[in-house]
């Protein structure tokens, strides 16, 4: 019995070990191919440009931990960065737009939940459902066209820098996950997500209620998918109709990358954002080696192909 | 809640210790940029919008031609049409030091910040096909979209005799060169006896163009001309064409290889051309002046011409 335990225990910790290291050898390697890597003003370039991926990979942490699956997260991005945009235009202030924004990332969210939990949709399906309806409410509110930001605080959240070194941007990044991790690892609700993810009738007959409990979950991914889209906003001074495009499928790669289970039940914060950085340093990294935009693809898929084959043989 | 008063407090001293300026784009950045990196060839990036459109696909051609006679290294990014992803890729040209950036953006509001960004690194930028807003750039080198989409509107006046229903396929909602070239011909048009009787965005994209006909052309009947907003889209409207035997005119717009092939055969009858390449040779060219520190112009057009069968 203690001998499995340890044994799990360990490839665990080297299937958790694997991120790390795949983002060291990177490290290395683009340092020793690229003179313009290795500088504090790439780096931090770097960290800024993960910023917006890696809040929607914590929130997807917790969706897949759970089991399940957010693809709306790019559309909820799209959408609560447009109405943001779109308070402020109308002459609201910083705050008002930015909580308003905020609150309806958390409701989308807990819609989702509830179309999972109590509308027993699969969540593939739910968030499929709900990516398309709200690509389509963006397009209808924004008319296609972008919504300008002239407020010059607002362009701070994303484009402003602390102590004249560190991007905001990565100042949000890091306080979300400390959030997160501590939502995850000290508190009943990252245990009862887990559980969730590990064996859902269990956990039930365990007495976690599952239903407010998705919600919950799905709010919490719709929440930082609406807190990345009024970041991504303020950077492109301006609400894109189309942001955010494909994001989901960035975001399950990172968590996926990092050493979290698609099947539920297993991983890690921590691994995401080493998931998240391994992907930003990879396009950083064939940009600054001139690599054909193409092959850049062939390469990130590649790489998480490996990942998930690497969870399978566990 | 006392998590939430903590984050609020951390946010706002975070906030009050901001500035817009980033460390690697100071002054200090300036001395190692002129001349570039590699070997004494001066580097030249280019950032597409994307290379899945014949259009820029063929705008590289031209700029990488030119690159190559004129002796300097291109260093080519594409953003997949994704603004965001757009911003990291100028930044990583900024970081890479290259002399000037040419910058095909993917949207004219959002990348303000990164020729911004450029600039503070004393990076020169030039824009090609669109521009951007917000922001001063050395120089602009695109076509006139508004006089093409005019110019499509009087080929199909002179071709219908000022008279007739028209359907109009759009593009990429809230581009530019949707947005411009919707209004030079929706603005001709209207001084005609002609009507739109019809439009709907079809993305630049041939598939849709091809459904986004079909589906149109169902509701609309009576309809003598088709015009798309550029040739990926009208070779969608021939393909629903197909098989129905009445005559529509199709009129595309960029002239791209497929585009001009088709107009030869027939199934359009006139593509507005672009000429991509001149855009991408321009570009170097221009880039290749500032770096020998000549003056250039601060905005470049390039011609579009009427490509018919004759």
């Amino acid at each position: 019995m203690t001998l499995q335990m340890n044994w799990s225990r360990a490839s665990t910790l080297l299937q958790r070990l694997g991120s790390v290291i795949g983002l060291v050898l990177l490290f290395i390697v683009l340092s020793v191919m690229s003179p313009d890597f290795l500088t504090t003003g790439n780096l931090l370039t770097v960290l800024r440009q993960v910023s917006i991926n890696a809040l929607i990979a914590f929130g997807m942490t917790f969706v897949i931990l759970a089991g399940g699956i957010d693809l709306s997260v790019g559309a909820i991005l799209a959408f609560t960065g447009a109405i943001t945009a779109g308070l402020m235009a109308s002459g609201h202030g910083i705050v008002l737009s930015v909580g308003a924004g905020l609150g309806l990332g958390l409701i989308l969210g807990m819609i989702n939940g509830v179309l999972v939990s109590w509308g027993k949709v699969a969540p593939f399906i739910a968030t499929l459902g709900t990516l398309t309806l709200l690509r389509g409410l963006t397009l209808s509110y924004t008319q296609g066209s972008p919504i300008p930001v002239t407020n010059q605080s607002f362009a701070l959240v994303g484009g402003g820098y602390v102590a004249n070194l560190i991007p905001l941007p990565v100042i949000w990044m890091f306080i979300a996950f400390v959030v997160c991790g501590f939502l995850l690892r000290g508190t009943v609700f990252g245990r009862h997500v887990v559980a969730i993810g590990g064996n859902e009738e269990a956990a039930r007959l365990s007495g976690v209620r599952i239903a407010p409990m998705k919600i919950a979950i799905y709010g919490l991914s719709g929440l930082l998918s609406a807190f990345a889209g009024i970041v991504l906003t303020s950077r492109l001074y301006s609400a894109q109709a189309t942001a955010g495009q494909g994001y989901e499928l960035d975001a399950i790669a990172a968590v996926v990358l990092g050493g979290t289970s698609l099947a539920g039940g297993r991983g890690w914060l921590f691994g995401t954002l080493i998931g998240a950085l391994l992907i930003g340093f990879l396009n950083n990294g064939l940009n600054l080696l001139g690599v054909s935009s193409f092959y850049q693809q062939v390469v990130k898929g590649i790489v998480i192909l490996i990942a998930v084959l690497l969870d399978r043989r566990q | 809640m006392r998590k939430l008063t903590f984050l609020a407090a951390a946010a706002a001293t975070l906030l009050a210790a901001c500035s817009q300026q980033g460390p690697g784009e100071s002054a200090p950045a300036a001395a190692s940029t002129a001349g570039g990196a590699a070997g004494g060839k001066p580097v030249i990036g280019l950032a597409l919008s994307t290379q899945n459109n014949p259009f820029f696909v063929e705008l590289k051609d031209g700029a990488q031609k030119a690159a190559d006679a004129s002796g300097v290294q291109l260093v080519v990014v594409d953003a997949q049409d994704d603004p965001a992803r757009q911003i990291s890729s100028v930044e990583d040209l900024i970081q890479k030091r290259v002399s000037v950036i040419l910058l095909n953006p993917t949207d004219s509001s959002a990348l303000a910040g990164a020729v911004q960004s450029a600039q503070r690194a004393n990076i020169p930028v030039i824009t090609l096909d669109r521009g951007v807003d917000g922001a001063e750039v050395a120089s602009h080198i695109a076509s006139d979209n508004i006089a093409g989409g005019k110019m499509a509107a009087d080929f199909l006046a002179k071709q219908l005799g000022g008279k007739g229903n028209i359907i109009e396929l759009q593009g990429v909602a809230g581009t530019s060169a949707a947005r411009e070239r919707g209004k030079g011909f929706d603005d001709e048009i209207a001084t005609t006896g002609m009507k739109v009787v019809a439009q709907q965005p079809a993305n630049f994209d041939r598939a849709q163009g091809l459904s986004v006909s079909e589906n149109l052309l169902q509701g609309n009947s009576d309809v003598q001309a088709i015009f798309a907003q550029n040739d990926e889209m009208a070779l969608g409207a021939v393909q629903a064409l197909a098989g129905k035997n009445k005559k529509v005119l199709v009129v595309g717009f960029d002239g791209t290889p497929d585009g001009k092939k088709a107009v030869q055969d027939g199934q359009m009858a006139a593509t507005v051309a672009q000429q991509p390449e001149e855009i991408g040779r321009l570009g170097v060219e221009t880039a290749k002046k500032l770096v020998d520190k000549q003056t250039v112009d601060k905005s470049i057009a390039v011609p579009l011409k009427l490509l018919t069968k004759e």
